[in-house]
């Protein structure tokens, strides 16, 4: 049985592709309106359990509450509570800015009466109103990491997650993807995301995970870490020495 | 269902803007025909033979551009993770099958409305059965279309894929394309639907099996 408050709730989650272990008895809950920022190499299992999260895969072990729903028997409803932003944009290139922000509107059940005003609204809070009659293909990174936000947010997810949003961003368009980020959807969104910059993240989140080999090694409120680079000594402490058990066995 | 016609409706509108798909198929399927046309022009003359040949040009330039159009069908999804964006959507696997099999069959459709009448002056055709081959060419090509695209999206992930899926492809197609031929052969001489009932009915028979498994089995080829 989940915490009452707990929003996301996973418990003993394994994922296996072929021999190999991609997730190893993964047991998380996450709050209601949290922000979860989730750090490891490589190959570490963030992705996967993002994925598992949105019910794209699904677990070879465990089981995944998402509002109290399993994500094994009412995926579709789950996918309707999340909204997902990645370093790929998921925008059509030939379709205009607006056309894919109706079209996904429509997959997403929005009803058609609103679907004009809530893509307006949406347009306007990334700021991308004015080029909304110009085709996705022809904006920059940055302007199209602002349209997957608008994509993301449209019908109002309870649920954001991110992985790794900051790829092809440059300093001045991470900075913008931020201010969007927080300035858009509730306050009570529940927010996870993965990166590899950790200075942003420190900044943004309130709780920090680290993974690797498909195994949660760390999990502290941001509150109870004192700084950043003791946070970055905390995940060069955990990966290099999983690197270096794994160097000497190597040998 | 309103979700497929979505889909649909939104490939169109990406084709039909850059008409990459659609130029290319029909490029390919006029110069079938201009080849066969020219290869066979001693015996163009020789109605008989022309009515044994022509309906398995007719044939061969279909299936060939309708292979290249499916090629790319599900390559654009690939683009940007839009097809991992639609699998986030709360929306049954299904509706995207359907959804991308209408489109796909609607480019076919445009592509053999304009290549028939080319057909028929260079093989100095006198078309009688209009009603009959227009139902053959539809059951035929949403056969063919039902396969395709699934297909299509299980090599999309492939790194071959431009190659794999004329090889998964052409042999599962045998079943549709043989009675398309037969009747469309049939048609072109007789133009009676009468004469061609148990062709028509193994299109039916294999088009419904097609799109029916199509529709359970689409969620596992798109599985990551």
């Amino acid at each position: 049985m989940a915490p009452i408050d707990s929003i996301i709730s996973i418990t003993g989650l394994s994922k296996s592709f072929g021999r190999r272990k991609a997730l190893n008895n993964i047991n998380l809950e996450i709050k209601k309106g949290e922000f979860v920022t989730i750090f490891g190499p490589n190959g570490a299992g963030k992705t996967t359990l993002l994925k598992i999260m949105s019910t794209i895969i699904n677990p070879s072990r465990g089981s995944i509450l998402v509002n109290g729903i399993d994500a094994k028997k009412h995926p579709e409803k789950i996918r309707g509570m999340i909204g997902a932003i990645s370093h790929e944009t998921y925008l059509y290139d030939e379709l205009k800015a607006r056309e894919n922000l109706v079209f996904f509107a429509r997959m997403y059940g929005i009803e058609n009466d609103n679907i004009d005003s809530r893509v307006d609204s949406i347009l306007k809070s990334v700021n991308l109103l004015q080029r909304s009659d110009e085709r996705a293909g022809s904006f920059s990174r940055g302007m199209k990491q602002r349209l997957s936000i608008a994509r993301a947010l449209l019908h109002q997810p309870e649920i954001l997650l991110m992985d790794e949003p900051y790829t092809g961003l440059d300093q001045h368009a991470a900075a913008n993807f931020e201010r969007v980020l927080m300035g858009t959807g509730d306050s009570d969104v529940t927010r996870i995301m993965i990166t590899h910059n950790i200075e942003r993240a420190f900044e943004l989140c309130d709780r920090m995970l680290i993974m690797d080999r498909g195994e949660i090694r760390f999990d502290k409120l941001k509150t109870e870490i004192e700084s950043v680079e003791e946070f970055k000594e905390q995940y060069l402490s955990i990966v290099e020495k999983d690197t270096d058990a794994e160097g000497i066995s190597n040998v | 269902m309103k979700k497929s016609l979505y889909i649909a409706a939104k490939d169109l509108r990406s084709e039909f803007r850059t008409k990459q798909m659609l130029n290319s198929m029909l490029i390919f399927s006029l110069i079938v025909i201009v080849i066969f046309s020219i290869s066979f022009g001693d015996v163009l003359s020789q109605t008989e033979l022309v009515e044994k040949l022509a309906p398995g040009v007719l044939w061969v330039a279909f299936t060939f551009a309708g292979t290249l159009g499916l090629s790319r069908s599900f390559a654009g999804e690939m683009e940007n993770g839009c097809l991992e964006g639609l699998k986030l959507s709360p929306i049954d696997r299904s509706s995207i099958y359907i959804g991308k099999t209408i489109s796909n069959a609607i480019l076919m459709f445009i592509v053999e409305l304009l290549t028939i009448p080319i057909f028929i002056v260079l093989f100095n055709y006198n078309i009688s059965g209009i009603p009959g081959l227009a139902l053959v060419i539809f059951l035929g090509t949403f056969g063919f279309v039902s396969v395709g695209t699934l297909l299509s999206a299980l090599s999309a992930s492939t790194r071959a894929r431009e190659i794999m899926l004329p090889v998964l492809l052409l042999p599962l197609i045998i079943p549709v394309i043989i009675p398309a031929v037969m009747a469309t052969g049939t048609i072109l001489t007789d133009g009676g639907i009468g004469s061609i009932a148990s062709e028509l009915r193994l299109l039916v028979v294999y088009d419904l099996i097609f799109f029916v498994v199509g529709q359970l089995v689409f969620e596992y080829t798109v599985m990551d």
